[in-house]
């Protein structure tokens, strides 16, 4: 076991971990933050994703002894304080982005990511920087309509 | 009206927050971990293990073998239990096999402190086996020389069946018609749901508790209950949040070995959850079938004889069985009509993993081969494609001869002036009718019928609980499962519909849990909304009047006067005699009435069932010398009746629209010669990412099904089922080449093009 020093949705903490364990692990089994999800635990499908110092990260194949003096957030962090929803999480539910949920936490994150970056994304784009999300429910098109509203200009290409 | 608008899921706020819970996040701390062993060899019989090692590694509690387990056949189909014997699902597997039938059959388990001590341990296990010649294609399986996989099905031939209806034989129609034999293939594609099949199991009060990731609670306690030869009321299911099932989780999976493990170590909690690996290679997958189409048509284009002959390969164990292809057969009789049908189909055994249960149960087999076939046959009679269609679909009040379901409603004509319209079809067949040159478009479609529930080829029941809180809300239980379709919401909807409470007010209970959740067979066949549907209409209806009786003895006059609707006790001119919350509170605390608590509950057992249309458009550009084919304009049209919540609606035609571009452009399950699967995971498994997946248009036709509990019918499997046959048809129409085989990859096309001389050698 091994100490490490790691900000977690904002609080400094020292969590004991095993060396060999992946974040995602430690996130879920010794902080009970169960957003984040595994559905491959080999960095395929992109459930299990969370920020370390902004970027968007695969959880599972990221070792917990990396994240020694870094930031990490999860779904939980982006939540308020009296439970008030992000932009981001507001247009998952008002777009019916949702359904079995299993990708969605992973997905917020990379949407507060490509918000953070401060720039307008297109369509296709967004497409782009979500390809590493696999969701087997809503063929992306209600989760782009929800990242174009927080992150992209009104486009809309084929068919419409 | 809380039924047709679009309200918001009641689980959209603990999703975007990841507060739902799912099997694996309510797992208690310190739960003894489960791994199964697996064989690998895909057809053989274990003769024996070596456990030395394995049980040296520290953190190994104990190690169960197929030898251990309990000589008990069972069945896993996620059906209603037959109680006629005849027509029980099969039982053909244990809860860990010494006959392997398949690459990664169960043979052993594992219980450890921790998984990387069992997955040491898994490494470390010596098994001895005796091998057979593994054979994985249906045509392998039926060469007489090959070892049989199941006693009792001579020439690996689990079930075969066949059907003749109408007037005179095949052959006879044929005289003085215009005749196409065609062979068509489908592959073996899998769910991939994101959240893995997981469960945990513990022992309470002499009993075995199964947590578990299912899209059927009921059906899993009474299959735990027959693998381990216990009583059924000895088992409880909880089933909570899950994250996909797509059919995969109709099926009981490892839920009786979970429960047998934990009886093993003093009923200690011990959670099994499999990789995703396992899950491709060990549980279910889409069945692969050779379907042989026939037809004869007058020169005008009138079908007058139809013919199908299919296999499917069942893979190792029976599963669903032969009860897919069953439904194969029916969904080719239905949605065109002529004088003469008949069909023969065979269930296979091979050794892939077995065939069960998934999104659109054996049609989406049948529609790309027919629908391939109608465009092929259009093409030989010189017929637009579309108006071949129209001449021959089914009517409205069509009667199935096999079944007696009748087409009650049908929007399957405005459906296809519908997409017609979108995709601009005559103008596009025309535009793009000789073309040269590297790079093509064309335009295609594809139809579909599709039943709704399982009525009359197995039981349908539903049952439904509502109780009333003091503050005039409601508690609704139901055995029905959410798994992502919006079950919870749209039962939410016609709860408040059918009893005049306001849906903030109802308090749907979204976890399933055998010992309180009323009996329901769970989500499959798109049956919910429907059957489970009219429980809740039903059941509301008796809370409704319950209510009112109540109200009737407060306010000293008679219930047939009061009305409720919005929360609030009405008389005959509208006027609020009452707020619920008030009749509520006295209900519970009263001083000068009986003191009761208003609850209700209705079983219903559903005897109808009536028919869903739909069909698919889609404009392709097909790049010839690299065999790439993109999708640049989509549409799926839909008619499921009356829509209890059209934006849940159309999300769920956008995910169906999803998985039937994956079956038809990129994915498959492969599998070596030796029966060893190929690309078990999710990085050489082909599943579309957003980059791959085209903008989805979605429309619908909306009927009033007179049997559906709202007029409303099936909608969540059908979404799946058109797309398919549409892309191919459209590569039909843009380059001349008809491709009989799924999915349509740019390896395979090239190979087509070559061989059709649009790409020189």
């Amino acid at each position: 076991m091994k100490i490490i020093r790691v900000n977690v949705n904002g609080r400094d903490m020292e969590v004991a971990v095993d060396e060999r364990e992946s974040l995602a692990d430690t996130l879920r089994e010794r902080l009970r933050l169960t957003s984040v999800k595994k559905g491959c635990e080999v960095g395929e499908c992109g459930a299990c994703t969370v920020l370390v110092d902004g970027r968007a990260i695969d959880s599972c194949i990221y070792l917990a002894v990396w994240a020694e003096g870094r930031r990490v957030l999860t779904v939980e962090g982006i939540t308020g304080p009296g439970g008030e929803l992000s932009p981001i999480q507001q247009a998952f539910v008002e777009e019916a982005a949702i359904q079995c949920g299993f990708c969605t936490p992973g997905l917020i994150m990379t949407a507060v990511e490509i918000v953070g970056t401060g720039r307008r994304y297109t369509r296709d784009e967004l497409r782009k920087l979500i390809a590493g999300h696999l969701c087997r429910c809503t063929g992306y098109q209600n989760i782009l309509n929800a990242m174009e509203r927080v992150a992209g200009v009104a486009q809309r290409v084929g068919g419409e | 009206m809380a039924v047709g608008k679009s309200v918001g899921r009641v689980d959209a706020y603990e999703k975007v927050t990841g507060r739902a819970l799912y099997t694996e996040d309510m797992a208690p701390q310190g739960a003894l971990v489960a791994r199964v062993v697996r064989a690998t060899i895909a057809n053989g019989r274990v003769k024996g293990f070596d456990l030395a090692a394995a049980l040296g590694v520290p953190g190994v509690v104990k190690i169960v073998t197929c030898f251990d387990v309990p000589e008990i056949d069972f069945p896993t189909a996620g059906h209603p239990w037959s109680t006629d014997t005849g027509h029980q699902d099969i039982a053909d597997r244990r809860l860990l096999n010494r006959r392997v039938r398949v690459y990664g059959d169960d043979i052993a388990a594992i219980i450890a402190e921790d998984m990387v001590a069992a997955s040491r341990a898994a490494r470390l296990i010596r098994v001895e086996y005796e091998e057979y010649p593994p054979f994985t294609a249906i045509e392998q399986a039926l060469d007489e020389h090959v070892t049989r996989l199941h006693d009792f099905a001579p020439g690996n031939v689990l079930k075969a069946t066949e059907y003749r209806f109408g007037e005179g034989t095949f052959e006879a129609a044929c005289e003085g018609s215009v005749v196409l034999t065609k062979d068509y293939r489908v592959q073996t594609v899998q769910h991939c749901h994101l959240e893995l099949p997981v469960s945990f199991a513990y022992m309470e009060k002499g009993r075995v508790v199964v947590v578990s990731s299912t899209q059927i609670p009921h059906i899993v306690r009474r299959v735990v209950g027959q693998a381990l030869g216990i009583p059924w009321g000895k088992v409880r299911v909880i089933k909570p949040y899950i994250g996909g099932g797509f059919g995969n989780k109709q099926d009981v999976l490892y839920e009786p070995l979970n429960a047998f493990l934990t009886m093993r170590v003093g009923g200690r909690p011990v959670r099994l959850e499999l990789t995703r690996e396992e899950t491709m290679a060990s549980t279910r997958v889409r069945h692969a079938m050779n379907l042989t189409i026939a037809s004869a048509a007058r020169p005008d284009g009138k079908l007058v004889g139809r013919k199908l002959v299919g296999y499917s390969n069942q893979g190792g164990y029976a599963s669903h069985g032969h009860a897919i292809i069953s439904n194969t057969a029916s969904g080719f009789r239905h949605l065109y009509e002529s004088q003469v049908i008949e069909a023969r189909v065979s269930t296979v055994y091979t050794n892939i993993a077995a065939g069960g249960a998934m999104r659109g149960y054996g049609i989406p087999q049948i529609i790309f081969a027919l629908e391939s076939h109608m465009d092929d046959l259009a093409l030989r009679l010189h017929m637009d494609p579309l108006a071949l269609r129209r001449m021959n679909a089914m009517r409205p009040g069509y009667r199935d001869p096999g079944t007696g379901i009748t087409a009650l409603s049908s929007g399957l004509m405005a459906c296809l002036d519908k997409g017609e319209r979108h995709i601009r079809w005559a103008e596009k067949r025309k535009a793009y009718a000789n073309q040269t040159g590297d790079v093509r478009r064309g335009v295609g479609m594809a139809m579909f019928s599709y039943k709704t529930g399982v009525h009359p080829i197995s039981l349908e029941m539903a049952s439904c609980r509502m109780l009333l809180n003091e503050d005039g809300s409601m508690q609704l239980q139901v055995g029905a499962t959410e798994i992502g379709q919006g079950a919870d919401t749209v039962l939410t909807q016609m709860a408040a519909e059918s009893t005049g409470i306001p849906m903030e007010q109802v308090h749907i209970v979204s976890v399933q849990d055998t010992d309180v959740s009323p009996f329901d067979f769970g989500a499959y066949a798109s049956r919910q909304t429907y059957v489970t549907g009219m429980a809740v209409k039903r059941t509301g209806a008796i809370f409704r009047q319950k209510i009112l009786s109540y109200a009737a003895k407060m306010l000293d006059c008679p219930a047939e006067k009061l009305s409720l609707a919005d929360g609030r006790v009405l008389d005959a001119d509208g006027n609020v005699l009452l707020p619920l919350e008030a009749l509520a509170t006295e209900a519970v605390y009263s001083l000068k009435h009986a003191a009761t608590h208003i609850t209700a509950e209705a079983s219903y057992q559903c005897e109808d069932n009536t028919f869903s249309f739909g069909c698919c458009f889609a404009e392709i550009e097909v790049d010839i010398p690299v065999g790439k084919l993109r999708v640049v304009d989509i549409i799926n049209v839909h008619d499921s009746g009356v829509l209890i919540n059209p934006k849940l609606a159309e999300a769920q035609v956008h995910g169906g629209m999803s998985m039937g571009l994956g079956y038809g452009l990129s994915e498959q399950l492969l599998y070596s010669e030796k029966g060893m699967p190929l690309n078990d995971n999710l990085l050489d498994y082909k599943l579309p990412t957003a980059m791959d997946t085209p903008e989805l248009t979605v429309s619908f036709v909306e009927t009033v099904d007179p049997t559906g509990p709202f007029g409303n019918k099936a909608l969540g499997e059908p979404p799946a089922i058109p797309v398919a046959p549409a892309v191919r048809n459209a590569l039909l129409h843009a380059t001349g080449v008809a491709v009989d085989s799924l999915p349509l990859t740019p390896q395979k096309l090239v190979e087509h093009f070559m061989d059709a001389g649009l790409i020189d050698p």
